[in-house]
């Protein structure tokens, strides 16, 4: 049976991986290669990272360091963050990333996602999603959570599917930062309009959170960034605690 | 020992290449040249994307003829397998037919592509001997190679199908050993060792 995936997020500002993190064995917590080994160690069953990097001049940072996750981990990686062209993703996916994705520029240009489609196929490209549940309406963002895009979440995750989705990474803002559980009903809603995978992101706190996702949410993955680096959450512990709740992981 | 791997635009060679190196292989050889191919102590046959435009790029090059008459080790990854199959119901193009799998369309009773880690079952001795019982591979796939009497590998999803096959010196595999971690980096060295 195909197993549920646990996802560690890496922010990366300028090729340095950003957030506290309070590994033991960890000589230096800002290089994030050395961080991705220790995630592929312990069991994470992929990695993705967010390029947070602001100056458009230092972007090619994030090829270079791309090169070099490729070369030490043996698990697939995502990369997202400024990705507007199928240039940019050309450039990622040729130094060794898996995947790529799509945010801002997706939803601007919404042909960018069949046109990386097209090029690399569907499951190379995931489309993430912020959202924030307003009004009763989960209303989409843009710009890492500033702007509203004047979409909806269903519709969105649905247009983006038929345009050459791979992968739907869709955050709730509501529960993002919370450490509350992730967004269950939005999760499960998603995962029943969509024929490819979802990736619940936002609201991580304990290990039941997971479980929920997985059994309430439907989620195939789940995504978590401070959880991991703070320590709060081995993936190893993690990973048993699922199987006791008859959830298949690796 | 001499791996080449065969680049004809198709395939992911960069995170091959990384896994190949990884496992302590020296020296790689990235080529579509017939003759550095069959040069070659092993061949490694990747592919991603669309049969159709794959196969198109094998016959560019000539390689059609050649992989089928290779004698060395040869083992096809993910579209490379799926290629070297009978016949695909992914576009017009026939496969190499070197495997009697014919590969077929998912019927999508499950999400598709089958995207993630699955565990692969092994039936038989000839390369499973030293392989676990069972273990994780990391699969992405819209299409699939049947079961047959090749099938020395099987997974489970919305039907069973062949993980990985064997008929004399070529091996096929669905998944991306070189992106499943431990379990892969252990297939890649098999593989290196027959």
């Amino acid at each position: 049976m195909l197993a549920k995936r646990i996802i560690p997020c890496l922010d990366v500002k300028d090729g340095r991986t950003v957030k506290g993190v309070n590994f033991v064995n960890i000589i230096d917590a800002g290089n994030p290669v050395e961080l991705a080994a220790q995630y592929a160690g312990s069991g994470a069953d992929e990695l993705l990272f967010l390029d947070i990097t602001a100056s458009h001049e230092k972007r090619s940072t994030i090829t270079a360091l791309v090169m070099k996750v490729a070369k030490e981990i043996n698990i697939p990686f995502t990369v997202g963050g400024g990705i507007s062209s199928v240039e940019d993703a050309a450039a990622l996916l040729k130094a060794g990333a898996d995947k790529v994705s799509l945010n801002s520029a997706a939803i601007l240009r919404p042909s960018l996602i069949g046109e990386i489609a097209d090029r690399f196929g569907s499951q190379c490209v995931v489309v993430a999603i912020d959202a924030r549940l307003q009004d009763n309406r989960w209303e989409v963002f843009l710009n890492g959570g500033r702007i509203p895009a004047g979409k909806e979440l269903f519709q969105w995750a649905k247009e983006a599917e038929n345009l050459g989705a791979g992968e739907i990474l869709f955050t709730s803002m509501n529960h993002d930062g919370t450490k509350s559980g992730f967004a269950n009903d939005a999760l499960k809603t998603l995962s029943e309009l969509i024929n490819i995978p979802v990736i619940a992101s936002g609201g991580a706190g304990d290990m039941q959170h997971f479980a929920d996702a997985f059994l309430l949410g439907n989620a195939d993955a789940a995504l978590a960034a401070s959880v991991f680096h703070y320590g709060l959450i081995a993936i190893p512990d993690l990973k048993s605690y699922l199987k006791t709740k008859n959830i298949v992981v690796r | 020992m001499k791996v080449v791997i065969i680049d004809y635009g198709a395939g992911n060679i960069a995170s091959l290449t990384f896994a190949l190196e990884r496992i302590g292989v020296t020296e790689i050889i990235l080529s579509n040249e017939k003759e550095t191919i069959i040069g070659g102590d092993k061949v490694i046959f990747p592919g991603v994307g669309h049969a159709s435009y794959a196969m198109k790029q094998l016959k560019q090059y000539g390689l059609e003829l050649v992989i089928p008459a290779l004698k060395q080790p040869v083992l096809g990854i993910c579209l490379g397998m799926q290629l070297m199959c009978k016949a695909t119901d992914e576009g017009d193009e026939q496969g190499l037919g070197i495997f009697d799998a014919n590969v077929k369309k998912f019927e999508p009773l499950l999400k598709v592509p089958h995207m993630g880690w699955n565990m692969v079952e092994w039936n038989s001795p000839a390369f499973g001997a030293e392989m676990p019982v069972a273990d994780w591979f990391y699969f992405v796939h819209g299409f699939y190679a049947e079961i047959t009497s090749q099938t020395i590998g099987r997974t489970e999803y919305i039907n069973p199908i062949s993980a990985v096959l064997k008929k004399d010196n070529f091996v096929g595999c669905q998944f991306h050993p070189e992106k499943s971690g431990d379990s892969g980096e252990q297939f890649l060295k098999k593989f290196l060792r027959i």
